[in-house]
């Protein structure tokens, strides 16, 4: 089914973005169940990637119902062309450490985004955005915790976090981008400018950085993107290739 | 068939798939109650948590317990405005909770809520009482627990942990 998404409206466009940035955020933390390092971290992974999966339900749901796609065939029938979420959320992941500085960075910007979506308006998003504020905040507080432990740790555990650091600060730049469409939501008041989250988002994870011992943000021009386009890493095809596999080949099935 | 119970009753009657000892209504996650002509009903319920995995079983069992009585049930729907927060559950729902080892969740600012990362990793906190003797000291264990809306905390006077309903 391609060009499925090609005729959203920017909004549900939009939607759509986030929604798979949960999606695929969510997927990616449930390949730790049953290899965590300890059962308090296997229940907290899989409580984030089950409130990550309850996010994108919500935001595929919104994203389709105009044009009378369902969650489902939003989330099992798209190829990877058609996926908007950012690189960062698809990296493979890695040992513990790196798992923990992308969720990290990926609640932080979470956070700052959808407490600016509770002020759009539109008051579906407004008040999805309340709701998943406050889960979002969980998963900072559980990162946070687990960055300083790891990076003001042993001798192991901060190289671990610092090899994590500088393999991913590249991929965090995409999550700040403008397009045309986003821009234009922006000025109607339906979104957060997402540029207008780089510098919180800077701050933020700065300060804790520097408490963990993990120094400043590395340096370097090189910041890849692509993701909200379509154009992303081998990684992701295989990730679709496992989570849709039991939809593609019993499709209509329920039980 | 006539119904004996107003439908508004029936769902609030319906136990948490999750946390059978309290209700819907105990929970404070019933929105909404509309009847129409010939027993239809329809029902607005507000998820405690996005992803909580028992909103299916919910809104299956809220239709049966409809059914049952002889409505006709035209829709179970989720509402998110406004959002539920845990002081929507009801006084009997918290003391039913504390009565099975759950601390209900204190009615004030969460007073382990850091933004800045600056918290040590188990903050002791004073908002939550433990359910086993009452001790007003407890400490938490993790933000996650057995179902989305719990989280784990030990008690600093018995030395008991016990599950929470995260505020």
């Amino acid at each position: 089914m391609t060009a499925l998404t090609k005729t959203l409206k920017p909004l549900d466009g939009y939607a759509l973005a986030l929604g798979d940035d949960a999606l695929i955020s969510s997927h990616r933390l449930s390949e730790w169940l049953t290899y965590a390092p300890d059962l308090e971290e296997e229940v907290a992974l899989a409580n984030i990637a089950l409130d990550q999966l309850g996010q994108a339900r919500h935001l595929l749901g919104f994203a389709g119902r105009s044009s009378g796609l369902s969650e489902d065939e939003l989330a099992y029938q798209r190829v990877d062309r058609e996926y908007r979420n950012s690189l960062l959320a698809e990296l493979p992941n890695g040992d513990f450490a790196h798992t923990i500085l992308r969720l990290f960075f990926f609640s932080t910007y979470q956070r700052l985004l959808y407490a600016g979506l509770t002020a759009s308006a539109d008051g579906e998003l407004a008040a999805f955005a309340a709701k998943a504020a406050v889960e979002v905040g969980y998963h900072h507080e559980y990162a946070v915790s687990w960055t300083l432990r790891l990076g003001d740790g042993t001798e192991e555990s901060h190289d671990r976090a610092a090899a994590a650091l500088a393999e991913l600060w590249p991929y965090t730049a995409e999550l700040f981008a403008v397009d045309e469409d986003v821009a234009a939501l922006a000025a109607e008041g339906l979104v957060p400018d997402p540029e207008s989250l780089a510098g919180p988002w800077s701050e933020q994870v700065g300060t804790v950085l520097a408490q963990a011992t993990l120094g400043t943000a590395p340096s370097g021009t090189w910041r890849p993107s692509g993701g909200r386009a379509g154009l992303h890493t081998e990684a992701l095809g295989y990730l679709l290739a496992e989570m849709q596999s039991v939809h593609r080949a019993h499709p209509g099935a329920t039980w | 068939m006539t119904a004996t119970k107003t439908a508004r009753e029936l769902v609030e009657g319906v136990p948490d798939p999750e946390m059978p000892w309290v209700t819907l209504g105990d929970l404070g996650i019933v929105r909404e109650v509309t009847t129409g002509p010939g027993e239809s009903v329809r029902v607005a319920l507000t998820p405690t948590y996005l992803g909580c995995p028992a909103i299916e079983a919910m809104r299956t069992d809220v239709a049966e317990a409809l059914t049952a009585q002889g409505y006709r049930v035209e829709g179970v729907e989720l509402r998110l405005d406004p959002p539920w927060t845990s002081a929507a559950i009801t006084e009997r729902g918290r003391q039913k909770l504390a009565e099975v080892g759950i601390a209900p969740p204190h009615l004030t600012e969460n007073a382990d809520m850091h933004v800045s990362g600056t918290h040590s990793s188990t903050p002791l906190s004073l908002g939550v009482r433990c359910p086993h003797c009452g001790g007003i000291e407890t400490a938490l264990l993790s933000r996650f627990g057995a179902s989305p809306c719990q989280e784990l905390r030990r008690c600093s006077s018995c030395g008991e942990p016990f599950p929470a309903v995260r505020s």
